[in-house]
């Protein structure tokens, strides 16, 4: 076990635990944001670089400082680590400027991409970034391209997370998804524009934070928050069929694997993640497929919520959060 | 002219085959080797205080020792002869004039290490040295210098080249092993360092071509004898690659310590300024260490005359300061613009950056497009504020040094000729039309 202190939190986590997993365990605003590292897939992470923290102390045994900031997500942690995310000026700078390189070739077209509502880097640069932008020049840009016949590419909208390659390298057997060019020009592509045929494919679009893997079952049908999402489960034989419908009157306009506090696929009861087929993704859009379990919790501090049929709750609790907050800084 | 370990014998014809470098006493290293104990072959790299010849100047006999030796797991060696950095060309002239040193150096550390297959990796655009190398390696079989039982010491060594595809980031040590791997070259994240996790998965130590190479000298003439060439932690001789205005450009084979006015003015070796101009800067170490002003490379800040070692042209850190790095010494004379040199060295980075890292994806492209359009005389003063914000946002908040490396150039260039710019953004560019002309550039 090691003892690790996260902006003044203590927590004791098993050895190898990385700091972003340590400070979800404590939650609140110490979790630092996480843009391509996906709990569940392997070898995810270190790529965006919104986790930027900085290691005050190595750890009981050696506790000089780490030099440079570290990334949260890989850096895993020793018996005694102090580690500074929103109380250092540094990190706060370091993921502003993040959030100004993420978004500097994205198209902001946020008022007609379907990822609107739900996107980690609308999140994030609201959260975290400044206000305004500092380029004038052309944007890069791409074709669309369709990642099989279900899937939409819109290259121009992605941060390079790698979490549909990793989703294409450890779930899709024999993959033709991966990444084509180099620094600028690099490109999520499908080799030689070869469709994925793969029943899991469709959880790229899950994994995919920005609005780069759309569903085109669900293209330009509605706005998410406009839509209700429901718990619902199926009889599958491929996945464990365990599902969040979003629904709009009796339509089932969408169906998405169930995503957690922080956006990431949830694990069924057995410890799995809970991946799902393409088959109860794309096809089952009516609500006598599935067994309504009852409305989904969406705890996410993005628009969806504030829509949400808990809406005075979460804003009760938003509340209170706000006024603990107001109250810390006064004390301070 | 000081002592000459890597470079000796090079007019000596036929030193690029077997033959005519065992005359001048080849692979006679090897043979005083293969009697020693491996660990006390690494401990005479530790006492001749030999240091990376890469550029970052790590010191090998250490990287050496760090190597995990789990039972059961092969151990890899690799020589990294991707040489891209612009302005470093030593690596290559060393290969392709004296492919044996190499190959002798490479076959000594392997046994040093315990490595029973060793890999060259060489840039994909060195194809003519890869048929050299590949040329030497089989004679080397051929005399029994490589594969079993090697001089009947029962060692057996494996050697193969492998050709890159051109890509400067495989050069990054971790991307490098990717790339052998056969995966997209992007570099790994770190730890688990290639001591402990390298080549599929095995401890691997990867070593710079000229690092290898002198460990070859260093059997020869003993640890003890290498360390007192040099100054100080800077010991023994490194090769340079001088370019840019000089009379006399190429590469040179020095002792360390030796004084960098020297290094420019002397006939021994650069020859002065070309057409007898001033000279204006020098970025000392490959075009990823910073550029210093002449009162700067010449003297440091304490008015010490400055000295080619590790430490003097680190003096003063960045500040006042740069690094030896690879060797890549580019003197420009007072004719050159800063500017377009910073910008030409951008371009280079923004082309070659893999794009895992997005402040280093994004940046890198970003300050050439900021250069670019301060080139064209449309730049606002605000333009160099914003450079140096985004150079001090990508530097050291990425994976591999490649950030660090486009982030330098860019700062010094802003810190030490910052009125330069100014001038750019005041009077627009007169003779930016001149420059793409006689540089064949699409003007845009």
């Amino acid at each position: 076990m090691a003892r690790v202190t996260i902006d003044g939190h203590t927590i004791e986590v098993p050895d190898g635990t990385t700091i972003v997993e340590a400070a979800r365990k404590i939650g609140g605003d110490i979790v630092p944001p996480t843009m391509c590292y996906y709990s569940t897939l392997k070898t995810s992470g270190g790529y965006c670089r919104t986790c930027l923290v900085k290691v005050t102390k190595g750890s009981d045994k050696d506790p000089r400082p780490m030099p440079k900031l570290v990334v949260a997500c890989r850096q895993t942690v020793m018996d005694g680590m102090e580690v500074q995310n929103i109380t250092s000026p540094e990190v706060l700078e370091a993921r502003e400027g993040v959030v100004e390189f993420l978004l500097l070739n994205h198209p902001l077209d946020c008022p007609v991409c379907d990822q609107a509502g739900e996107c980690d880097l609308q999140d994030l640069s609201y959260e975290h970034g400044d206000e305004g932008t500092r380029t004038v020049f052309r944007r890069r840009t791409f074709p669309m391209r369709d990642i099989g016949d279900k899937i939409k590419l819109h290259m121009n909208r992605c941060i390079m997370c790698y979490r549909c390659v990793k989703v294409a390298e450890q779930l899709c057997p024999e993959r033709v998804h991966g990444v084509l060019n180099r620094g600028w020009d690099a490109e999520i592509s499908t080799y030689i524009e070869k469709a994925i045929d793969n029943e899991w494919s469709g959880n790229m679009i899950d994994v995919c934070p920005v609005g780069a893997l759309t569903d085109k079952t669900f293209r330009f049908k509605s706005r998410v928050w406009f839509t209700k999402p429901l718990d619902a489960h199926r009889d599958c034989d491929v996945c464990c069929g365990r599902v969040a419908l979003w629904v709009s009157g009796d339509a089932v306009l969408r169906v998405t694997g169930r995503k957690g506090v922080y956006h990431e696929i949830e694990n069924t009861e057995d410890g799995k993640p809970g991946w799902i087929c393409n088959t109860c993704r794309f096809e089952k859009k009516n609500l006598s497929d599935w067994v309504i379990e009852g409305p989904r919790h969406i705890d996410r501090h993005s628009v969806i919520s504030q829509n949400h049929y808990e809406q005075l709750k979460q804003l009760k609790q938003d509340l209170s959060r706000q006024k603990l907050i107001g109250e810390k800084a006064h004390n301070n | 002219m000081g002592r000459q370990l890597l470079l000796d014998n090079l007019d000596k014809p036929g030193i690029n085959t077997l033959s005519g470098y065992q005359e001048t006493g080849g692979y006679e290293s090897l043979r005083k080797a293969l009697q020693m104990k491996p660990e006390d072959i690494v401990a005479e790299v530790q006492k001749s205080g030999l240091r990376g010849r890469g550029g970052a100047g790590f010191p090998t006999g250490m990287k050496w020792s760090f190597l995990a030796k789990p039972p059961g797991e092969p151990r890899y060696l690799i020589c990294n002869a991707d040489e891209s950095e612009p302005g470093t060309f030593k690596d290559r002239y060393l290969m392709q004039r004296k492919p044996h040193i190499l190959i002798e150096g490479m076959i000594i550390s392997s046994f040093a290490l315990g490595a029973n297959t060793s890999y060259i990796y060489i840039r994909g655009e060195m194809m003519y040295v890869y048929h050299i190398l590949q040329k030497a390696i089989d004679e080397a079989y051929a005399a029994g210098y490589l594969g079993k039982n090697i001089l009947g010491s029962g060692f057996d060594l494996d050697l193969h080249v492998h050709c890159g595809a051109g890509a400067y980031i495989c050069g990054e040590e971790t991307a490098l092993l990717e790339s052998l791997e056969g995966k997209r070259g992007n570099p790994r994240i770190k730890p688990p360092f290639p001591a402990v996790k390298g080549l599929w998965g095995c401890p691997t130590v990867v070593n710079n071509v000229e690092t290898i190479a002198a460990v070859v000298p260093i059997i020869r003439i003993t640890g003890e004898e290498y360390a007192k060439i040099g100054i100080g932690k800077s010991t023994g001789t490194k090769l340079i690659s001088a370019s840019g205005h000089i009379n006399k450009p190429g590469v040179y084979e020095i002792e360390l310590g030796v004084p960098v006015e020297e290094f420019i003015y002397s006939d021994q070796y650069c020859g002065g300024i070309r057409n007898g101009k001033k000279l204006k800067a020098v970025v000392a170490g490959g075009s990823s260490v910073p550029v210093l002003p002449a009162d700067l490379i010449l003297k440091t800040a304490n008015g010490e005359p400055r000295l080619m070692t590790y430490e003097s042209l680190a003096d003063g850190g960045f500040a006042t300061g740069t690094m030896l790095g690879s060797g890549g010494f580019i003197v420009m004379d007072e004719d050159t613009s800063v500017v377009k040199n910073v910008w030409n060295f951008s371009r280079f980075y923004h082309h070659e950056s893999c794009g895992q890292c997005s402040p280093c994806r994004e940046g890198t492209g970003w300050m050439y497009k900021i250069l670019s359009r301060l080139l064209d005389g449309k730049g606002e003063t605000k333009d160099i504020d914003l450079l140096w914000d985004i150079q001090r946002k990508i530097e050291g908040k990425t994976i591999c040094p490649f950030g660090d490396a486009a982030a330098w150039p860019v700062a010094a260039a802003i810190r030490h000729f910052r009125s330069e710019f100014e001038q750019y953004i005041d009077k627009g560019n007169s003779d930016v039309k001149h420059y793409y002309r006689i540089n064949n550039l699409q003007e845009s």
